[in-house]
């Protein structure tokens, strides 16, 4: 593990704006539908209201600008269906 | 311990079994998914082959997990993972054994195999997923479901007082004792961690909920309402020195316990046995 160079990296990250700029295109979790059994705790416990559910329930990325990545919907998901695309 | 560094979620997908059907066979947000992502990153995190790990377990909902990890599986009788455990490890010392466990498989049918364990200190990590109730036989009451507390087999309530298994590994002589909830996910991935790497027997006491038997007979009948119910009721070791017993009711102390990394080891002093036998002198 290496310390982030802090001076590049700093810059490159837009003012006020997470530095991968989600949107609608590009998505920052992939949801598997397949495995989902819709138990509503990654919608509930998103702290940003990054998820919506669906009419059956399951989760979609409804405002994925606000994601920051804190990794608590991946990590409290019991079938491992939400994948995050990033570290 | 390692550095701990964060992960990519995807790590999860490569220890499953790939001749599983997915998705599995637990209720909608039953909390032993989550334990079993965190036990996944533990062992990843630490780097183990997966044919240095032993997964066993008896019979249960909980006990359904390493039906779906793949490492070396030992799914066995009720209640008796821990002796079965106990014999891997006797014939393997090297290998990482780690017994998953339910709160009735562990402390109602397999009791005294826990307590045993316990005081030989043999180098078993196990991991008790404590959900109050027996939910794969229909919600009958466990020895861990609180004073009070309704299920299938008290409906007018319990009037027998719950067990701490925390407390019991720990008189019984248990080297490590952790206790975490499942909303208390990176510090219940650490503590299995420090647990795997502990030398002796390790016990880590996860809450977890049970909606659709406990939860649902006891006013918390889906899954988000349980999880945040051990958000609100969980207290850390630190905080909890400072209430009294008054204050501490109802609540769930996590954190590490005890640790005593002096103990000796029940592989370690047999061998030390071994060796002095073979070399002809005396034991003792």
């Amino acid at each position: 593990m290496t310390a982030p160079t802090d001076a590049g990296e700093a810059e490159a990250k837009p003012a006020g704006k997470n530095k991968h700029n989600f949107s609608k295109d590009n998505l920052p979790l992939e949801i598997n539908m397949g495995w989902c059994k819709a138990c509503n705790l990654c919608i509930a416990l998103c702290p940003t209201q990054v998820f919506e559910p669906d009419r059956d329930g399951k989760p979609i990325q409804a405002r994925p600008e606000a994601c920051t990545l804190c990794t608590i919907c991946w990590v409290h998901c019991p079938d491992f269906a939400i994948v995050s695309k990033h570290k | 311990m390692p550095v701990v560094e964060k992960q990519r979620s995807d790590v999860i997908l490569q220890y499953l079994r790939p001749k599983k059907k997915f998705p599995s066979v637990w209720c909608p947000g039953c909390g032993n998914g989550i334990v079993m992502g965190a036990l996944i990153r533990a062992i990843d995190k630490l780097g183990y082959k997966r044919d240095e790990v032993c997964c066993v377990s008896g019979i249960g909902c909980t006990s359904r997990m390493p039906v779906y990890l793949d490492f070396n599986s030992l799914h066995t009788a009720h209640g008796r993972a821990l002796a079965f455990a106990t014999g891997v490890k006797f014939a393997q010392p090297n290998m990482k054994v780690i017994v998953i466990t339910g709160d009735g498989d562990a402390l109602a049918i397999g009791g005294n195999h826990f307590i045993h364990a316990c005081r030989r200190n043999i180098d078993i990590t196990t991991i008790l997923i404590n959900n109050f109730i027996y939910g794969m036989t229909g919600g009958q009451g466990s020895p861990t479901t609180p004073a009070g507390a309704f299920s299938t087999t008290t409906p007018y309530g319990n009037v027998e007082k719950q067990f701490d298994p925390c407390g019991l590994a720990q008189a019984a002589g248990a080297s490590f004792v952790g206790r975490s909830t499942v909303f208390h996910t990176p510090q219940m991935e650490k503590m299995i961690m420090a647990a795997l790497e502990h030398k002796g027997f390790s016990l880590v006491e996860v809450i977890a909920n049970c909606h659709t038997y406990y939860g649902r007979l006891n006013k918390q009948g889906d899954p988000v309402a349980m999880v945040n119910s051990f958000k609100e009721n969980a207290v850390m070791l630190g905080k909890a020195q400072t209430m009294t017993p008054d204050q501490l009711k109802g609540k769930y102390v996590i954190g590490t316990l005890h640790e005593n990394k002096e103990a000796t080891e029940f592989c370690d002093e047999y061998q030390k046995v071994v060796d002095v036998r073979m070399a002809g002198g005396k034991a003792r």
